[in-house]
Parts: C-alpha cells; sequence; structure tokens
C-alpha cells in the first residue's frame, strides 16, 4: 500500500527526515517539513545547500536513502510507485526551461495531456489555449521555444506544466537564468497562480519576491534547514548566524 | 553544483568513473563531429576532376610516347568501353551502397538504440557487437560473409539463389550497422539531459519519451553522418572485385584485358574510375556540410 487515504486538512506535501546523498557527498542530512495545501513556500540558502535536490525529490526526478515523502497521501520512494498519479499531481518547472525545441508553443502545452493521458484533442487544444493566454503570451502559440525570449519561454514551461492540472507546482530557479528585464513577467506570472490558490515551492534567489508571496520561508544550508518562519518575522529576526551572514550579503 | 541526474542507459555506463582517472580516449575528439571524411571532400576544389581526367589522359603520350600504341589508342579502347563501365560496372556500385545503406541504417539504428537500453545485458552486448564491427577491416568481414554464406538458401522446394553482390551487400552491411549505431547512440546523447527531465515531470514513460521527444530532435542530427558514411561506403565499394563482383574495377580490368593488356590503358581505365567516384560523391559531400551548417545555426 503505497497511498494512504488524504484529506485537504492535512499536509498536502508531507518531508520526514530526508537524507539524500550522491555518492560519498551526502546532500540532504535529515530534512523534515510540511507543506499545506494552497501554501506558499519558499526555499532560499547558498548554492550547493540542497535546495534543488529537495525539490527534485519532491517529484521523484532524485531518489533519497532514508526518510519519507508523500504527496496526498502517495508515498514518493515507494518501490512500486505509481509515477504517473505522481506526476500528475506535483507539476515541475526548471532553471533551464526545458522546452521541447521541436515543437511549437501550443504543442509544447499540449503534448503531455495527449500523449499521455491521452485526453480527446479538441479539449485539450482549448485548455492549451487558454494557458497561454493566461500566461500572456496570445499571438505566440505557434512559434518555436528558439523564437522567444527566455522570460517567454520560461512561462511558456509554466504553462505546460499546468496543462497536467497539477495539484502542486514546483520552481527550481526559474528566474535565474532570465535576463532582468524578464523576470518580472515570469514572476507575475508565479504571483498569479498563487493567488488562486495553486500549492507553489519555490527554490529562488529572489529575496523581494520571496518576502512578497511566500507563506513560509526555509532557510538550508549543508543539508539541513536551519531556521524557516512567515517572511515578516523572517527577515527581520533572523536567529542563527547562518541566516543572517547569508541575509546580510544579499539583501 | 549539483550532479548531474544519470538518465538509464544513457549515461549510466560512466557512472563511478572519477573524472580525473578517465581512460584516454584516442577517438573522442573525432566523435564529436564523425565528418572528417566529407569535409575534406567538400573542401576540395570542383576541379580536381577535370585535373585527374587531363593527367590520365595525358599519362599514354607522357610515358609511353616512344611505342606504337599511343594515347588516342588508349583513349579510344576507353571511349569504346565508357557505356558499359558505366552502366553494368559502376550501375552495380551504386545498387550495392544503395542496398547495404538500407540494410545498414535498419539494423544500425536497431542496434543504436540497444545501446541505450535500460537493460545492461542488452547494452553491454549491443556495444560489443557495435565495437566489434566498427573497428574489424571491411575487406575481413567481407571475405568471411563471402565463403560463410550459401550461394543458394532453400525454403522447401524452392531454391533461391544468392549473387555474389547480394553476399557483398551483406558483407558491408556489418560495418555501417555499426557505425550508424553509434551515430544514433552519438545523437541521443547529445541531447540534453533536461529534456529527459522535463519529458519525465510532464509523466512521460521513458519509451513515449525516447520516441516522441528524444528521437525527433536527433533526426536532423543524423543525417549529416549519415550522408558521410553514404559516401565513404560508396567509395569502399570497388573492395569486392577482390571477390569476383562484376563492379567497376572487375569490369575495367576485364576491359584491358579485352585490349590485349596495354600498359597505356593502366592509368586512363583507373583513371575514369577515380573520376566517376568522384564525381558521384563530391556532391554529396558538399549537401552534407551544408546541411550540417544549416542544422547547426537552427540548434
Amino acid at each position: 500500500m503505497t497511498e494512504t487515504a488524504w484529506t485537504p486538512d492535512q499536509p498536502i506535501i508531507s518531508i520526514r527526515d530526508v537524507h539524500k546523498s550522491f555518492g560519498a557527498l551526502e546532500v540532504l542530512k535529515g530534512v523534515t517539513f510540511d507543506v499545506m495545501k494552497g501554501e506558499v513556500i519558499c526555499i532560499i540558502g547558498p548554492s550547493g545547500s540542497g535546495k534543488s535536490t529537495l525539490i527534485r525529490c519532491i517529484n521523484a526526478l532524485n531518489d533519497i536513502q532514508a526518510g519519507s515523502i508523500t504527496v496526498e497521501g502517495l508515498e514518493v520512494h515507494a518501490p512500486k510507485l505509481d509515477k504517473l498519479a505522481l506526476r500528475k499531481k506535483v507539476g515541475m518547472v526548471f532553471q533551464q526551461y526545458n522546452l521541447f525545441p521541436h515543437k511549437t508553443a501550443l504543442e509544447n502545452v499540449m503534448m503531455a495531456p495527449l500523449k499521455v493521458l491521452k485526453e480527446p484533442k479538441a479539449d485539450v487544444e482549448a485548455r492549451a489555449r487558454a494557458l497561454i493566454r493566461k500566461v500572456r503570451l496570445d499571438g505566440k502559440e505557434d512559434s518555436y521555444p528558439g523564437e522567444l525570449s527566455g522570460g517567454q519561454q520560461q512561462r511558456v514551461a509554466i504553462a505546460r506544466s499546468l496543462a497536467m492540472r497539477p495539484d502542486v507546482m514546483l520552481f527550481d530557479e526559474v528566474t535565474a537564468a532570465l535576463d532582468p528585464e524578464t523576470v518580472k513577467e515570469v514572476l507575475v506570472t508565479i504571483k498569479e497562480l498563487a493567488a488562486e490558490g495553486m500549492t507553489c515551492i519555490l527554490v529562488t534567489h529572489e529575496m523581494g519576491f520571496a518576502r512578497e508571496i511566500a507563506d513560509h520561508i526555509y532557510f538550508t544550508d549543508r543539508g539541513v534547514i536551519v531556521e524557516h518562519g512567515p517572511p515578516k518575522t523572517f527577515f527581520t529576526e533572523a536567529r542563527d548566524p547562518r541566516t543572517r551572514e547569508f541575509l546580510s550579503q544579499i539583501l | 553544483m549539483r550532479p548531474a541526474r544519470p538518465i538509464p542507459g544513457v549515461t549510466a555506463p560512466r557512472q563511478g568513473d572519477l573524472p580525473v582517472l578517465l581512460p584516454f580516449r584516442a577517438s573522442a575528439p573525432d566523435r564529436a563531429d564523425g565528418l572528417r571524411f566529407s569535409r575534406w571532400l567538400a573542401d576540395l576544389p570542383a576541379a580536381v576532376p577535370v585535373v585527374l581526367g587531363a593527367l590520365a589522359a595525358a599519362w599514354p603520350a607522357v610515358a609511353y610516347a616512344q611505342g606504337g600504341y599511343g594515347m588516342t589508342q588508349a583513349l579510344e579502347a576507353l571511349w569504346r568501353w565508357l557505356p558499359f563501365l558505366v552502366t553494368s560496372g559502376f550501375a552495380l556500385n551504386i545498387l550495392i551502397s544503395f542496398f547495404t545503406m538500407v540494410i545498414g541504417t535498419a539494423a544500425g539504428v536497431i542496434l543504436g538504440l540497444w545501446q541505450i537500453s535500460v537493460h545492461k545485458p542488452v547494452r553491454n552486448t549491443a556495444w560489443f557487437v557495435t565495437q566489434l564491427f566498427r573497428n574489424s577491416p571491411w575487406l575481413v568481414l567481407l571475405f568471411i560473409v563471402m565463403l560463410a554464406f550459401p550461394f543458394e538458401i532453400r525454403i522447401g522446394d524452392q531454391v533461391i539463389p544468392v549473387p555474389d553482390w547480394m553476399k557483398a551487400v551483406i558483407g558491408l552491411s556489418l560495418p555501417i550497422m555499426a557505425n550508424i549505431s553509434e551515430i544514433v547512440r552519438g545523437a541521443v546523447q547529445s541531447v540534453p539531459s533536461g529534456q529527459w527531465e522535463a519529458a519525465e515531470s510532464l509523466a512521460f514513460s521513458r519509451a513515449q519519451t525516447l520516441w516522441q521527444i528524444i528521437l525527433p530532435q536527433c533526426f536532423k542530427r543524423m543525417i549529416p553522418p549519415w550522408m558521410n558514411w553514404y559516401a565513404i561506403l560508396t567509395m569502399a565499394t570497388p573492395l569486392v572485385s577482390l571477390l569476383g563482383v562484376e563492379e567497376i574495377v572487375t569490369l575495367s580490368r576485364q576491359a584491358m584485358e579485352a585490349e590485349n593488356n596495354m600498359p597505356e590503358l593502366l592509368v586512363p581505365f583507373y583513371g575514369f574510375c577515380l573520376i566517376i567516384f568522384f564525381a558521384y560523391c563530391y556532391p554529396i559531400a558538399r549537401l552534407t556540410m551544408r546541411l550540417e551548417r544549416k542544422f547547426a545555426v537552427k540548434q
């Protein structure tokens, strides 16, 4: 039994004492936290602190050595994980967009519902067009990724993820590779998504943005969560010297 | 820096290697491109066949001017035989290269996909077969197939004769298969791993990812090296003359015998062979390099 009954009053994501190593290098050394439905979580911390690895573990792109992660009661690292069920629940957006370069923006958005979920084409297309409008890319439906700016590609990538109707969205440093002038358009899209009640976990270096949209901020360093709290207190009342040092360098 | 996540079959064989202790690979720079032959050929000026032709034609005049049999007679002999050499000889070379390419490509694509299989025994076997046929002398492979293959196949009462040129096709298909296999493997591995991860996060299965996302991106990249191998193969088809297949070099030899083996004939006849191969492969090489440049810009 890998799936236990889940009700919305329980954490949608539950991470318990997760350990993850790459060979001899231990990247996560016992991470524990819960995410409630509709919450927006930002994970911040210096590079190499394991933030990206952590969210990649949530949708099983990375395996873990010990601990457990459940998404809506589904045990993510169970040996007989139903990967399709997990990936329908969890959408992910990457730093490098990773759009499929041989497909147009519209086709990128349509592909997974069409080929994986085998939904009817008319429905999928209507939904995809609506999503492209939602990320404010009307008129770019037939453009190839190579013809779009980084910010536009990243918004297509968000729409592509949303087309699977996930319950949780993971954002892995999605603005880190963008030109400064296009960062904002992507952040606006994420903000709208959060306002609609989507559960979001973001790994980010945009402190102003984290402060603005996060319900809760986690600070990781060397594979552990050093400190966490709501943004109001987190940025002003950090207690741990490591957090303070990081914040003083960044803010 | 996050260590790259291996994609089973595609990057897995390297797992565990320490970066500093990787064995020296003499062939590594070659693999990135694999178009050395076409690049060299395409870079030749188009005047080369004209110069070659002039040299071949002038040879009897220069070398044997003192004899009774001179340039005029040698060229007349070539002219008499030329239609036969082209329609019976060179046409068979093209036919062999065509069938070899069809069989070699079909088998090579399958072998190449096995090379990136998630199942280690399949992957290792495919790798071994690829390396075996890629690094064996073509002529040895040809001799083995020629001598080991029956000259006729019996199915019930039906007797299907296997002509020599058909056996040559099978022999030449082996190294072509192995090289196409490497092209397929290399092209799949050249796709950034982010593509696999994005597909995986969208719930695509491995097979769906490979066929719908990775291979369509590889297709264009595979065309130039594939054409490169076609040109190399076509140039190699005269090898089968050593096995008695009546292609252009065999027929040229027979034609010279019919002309009393005059030594003045050697250079015009073989020179003509060189020119016709060049004339056939040169445009292919030029096109290969043009496609290579075109696809390189797009990527």
